[in-house]
């Protein structure tokens, strides 16, 4: 209950932080990095779990203003062995906050002298992206396998804050299947399953959102290890005949 | 949180001491009249191709200011490391300066460590320092080089963002490139293939672009060595001179001499040896 309040608070901060950060930037003159030509990673993401591992899929698309500026980009970015995290929002803030997380992560991990936790790097991501929430733009997806909990998906939006879903999608183009997913979503899926169904939500999500193409780039998360499969243009799962 | 390729670890925050130097100056000459010059943009094509056995780089040498071409024989492809260069375009000073600080942090690194600087390396460090300035810095970069983990190809953006690529270009001229590129890159090609794949994507931005012009670099990196190549091509539109500039001794005729000696007057005079051991 108290964290569903605390959500819409910082949405409304949100809001009306952007209008006042503009106002502040313009007046110190400091040049925030969300003008047009920031290389945006305007995207969709998304990852789900599924009993034994997590299934994550990203399109590799990244634009600066209307030129794509690397159209075979990976957005999906190992943080540590069996955790990776799903990038979107600018592409150069969001490379620094994970490289910075893979550094602290690590650190830790070799402190403790064990796998680190999923939820441990998810927590880091949330304390870098809220504190330094007026300077970033990234909304990133943390998703990963550890012994305590198995799979799990946590995602950090853009604003800092930090919670556990099943599935959970993001980037511009999610807008454009939350229906199929929220209407296609099952517990208790097997990665095979997922695997389709991640496949064929990206592939809406890129048909209609200009800012989201190039291939489908997914992976499997398990106690096993990390596959990564690529699904190229023309393997892509077609729906309308239109 | 020591590093391996810096005496001192940078600050953290901006470090603006150039800019307030600047208004001073500006304050201080002709109270304000005269303004600092404008930066140098370089308005430029440059282009990367890994193939087999290597990485080409390529580059015009056109440098524009405003609407002046400010140097025709601009050379656009820095020096990293033995095994590593880097094309730059946007601020003609800015890519110079950084370029400079990379290549001189990895000279410190290969003293420290022993080892050759690897491109990925280079990458990195870039990137730390342009997100660190989170754009201030107008350096679009295409980094190439050979290491020991193989031949890579990167591009590092003004706000910090990095990707590795097979094909690249970069500049004002980077749709023209980028259209030969993607219709004729193939994986693994050969050298002459390669270069003359680079050389036509910075030809085709050459004719379209106006901000880019007269003769194309190319740089050949393999593991052997590199290959700098200056000019490749020259431009097809270029003039020779119609006369001799330059004067005869005497041409000036002298009207008067005046020759004024200075007085000098000795005030102090002190021996001091030196220990020459």
């Amino acid at each position: 209950m108290c964290c569903l309040v605390t959500a819409r608070v910082r949405r409304l901060r949100c809001s009306c932080s952007s209008s006042i950060r503009d106002a502040a930037h313009v007046a110190h003159g400091v040049r925030n990095g969300n003008d047009s030509l920031t290389p945006l990673a305007q995207t969709t993401i998304m990852a789900v779990e599924f009993d034994g591992g997590v299934v994550i899929g990203a399109d590799s698309r990244t634009t600066t203003g209307a030129y794509i500026a690397n159209r075979v980009t990976d957005k999906l970015t190992p943080i540590h062995e069996r955790i990776f995290c799903c990038r979107s929002g600018s592409a150069a803030d969001t490379q620094a906050i994970s490289d910075a997380v893979t550094y602290q992560l690590g650190f830790h991990s070799i402190e403790l002298d064990e796998p680190p936790l999923v939820q441990t790097a998810a927590n880091l991501f949330r304390e870098m992206c809220y504190r330094y929430r007026e300077e970033l733009m990234a909304g990133i997806i943390v998703a990963g396998w550890d012994k305590r909990r198995g799979g799990q998906v946590y995602t950090v939006p853009v604003g800092g804050m930090l919670t556990r879903q099943p599935v959970s999608v993001g980037g511009s183009g999610s807008s454009y299947i939350y229906g199929y997913v929220d209407s296609n979503y099952r517990a208790h899926m097997s990665k095979e399953e997922c695997l389709q169904f991640t496949a064929q939500a990206l592939s809406l999500a890129m048909e209609r959102d200009g800012s989201s193409g190039g291939v489908v780039r997914l992976a499997v998360i398990s106690e096993h290890g990390v596959e990564r499969r690529v699904v190229a243009g023309n393997q892509l799962p077609s729906f309308s005949a239109i | 949180m020591a590093l391996s390729h810096v005496f001192e670890t940078p600050v953290s925050g901006f470090n603006f001491e150039n800019s307030t130097r600047n208004i001073l100056l500006e304050n201080v000459l002709d109270e304000g009249k005269t303004k600092a010059p404008k930066p140098l943009k370089t308005g430029t094509t440059i282009a990367g191709v890994v193939y087999k056995n290597g990485v080409v780089l390529g580059a015009d040498t056109r440098a524009t200011s405003s609407e002046v071409v400010a140097d025709k024989t601009c050379a656009k492809i820095h020096y990293i490391a033995p095994n590593i260069y880097c094309c730059g375009a946007g601020t003609a000073a800015d890519t110079e300066k950084t370029t400079d600080l990379l290549s001189s942090n990895l000279t410190i690194f290969s003293m420290n460590s022993g080892r050759n600087p690897r491109v990925v390396m280079a990458a990195n460090i870039l990137q730390d320092i342009l997100f660190r300035y989170r754009g201030m810095i107008g350096a679009n970069l295409i980094l190439g080089g050979v290491d020991c983990t193989g031949n890579h190809l990167y591009r590092v953006g003004p706000f910090g963002s990095m990707d590795k690529v097979p094909y690249l270009a970069m500049g004002s001229g980077d749709l023209a490139a980028m259209g030969i590129l993607e219709d004729r890159f193939k994986v693994n090609m050969e050298v002459e293939e390669a270069k003359t794949l680079v050389c036509d994507a910075i030809h085709a931005g050459i004719m379209t672009d106006l901000g880019s012009g007269n003769n194309i670099d190319l740089c050949i990196i393999t593991r052997r060595g590199v290959d700098y190549i200056r000019p490749y091509q020259e431009s097809e539109y270029k003039q020779r001179r119609q006369e001799k500039y330059k004067y005869k001794p005497g041409t000036t005729p002298v009207l008067t001499e005046n020759i004024v000696p200075l007085e000098l007057e000795l005030v102090h005079e002190m021996v001091q040896t030196m220990e020459t051991a």
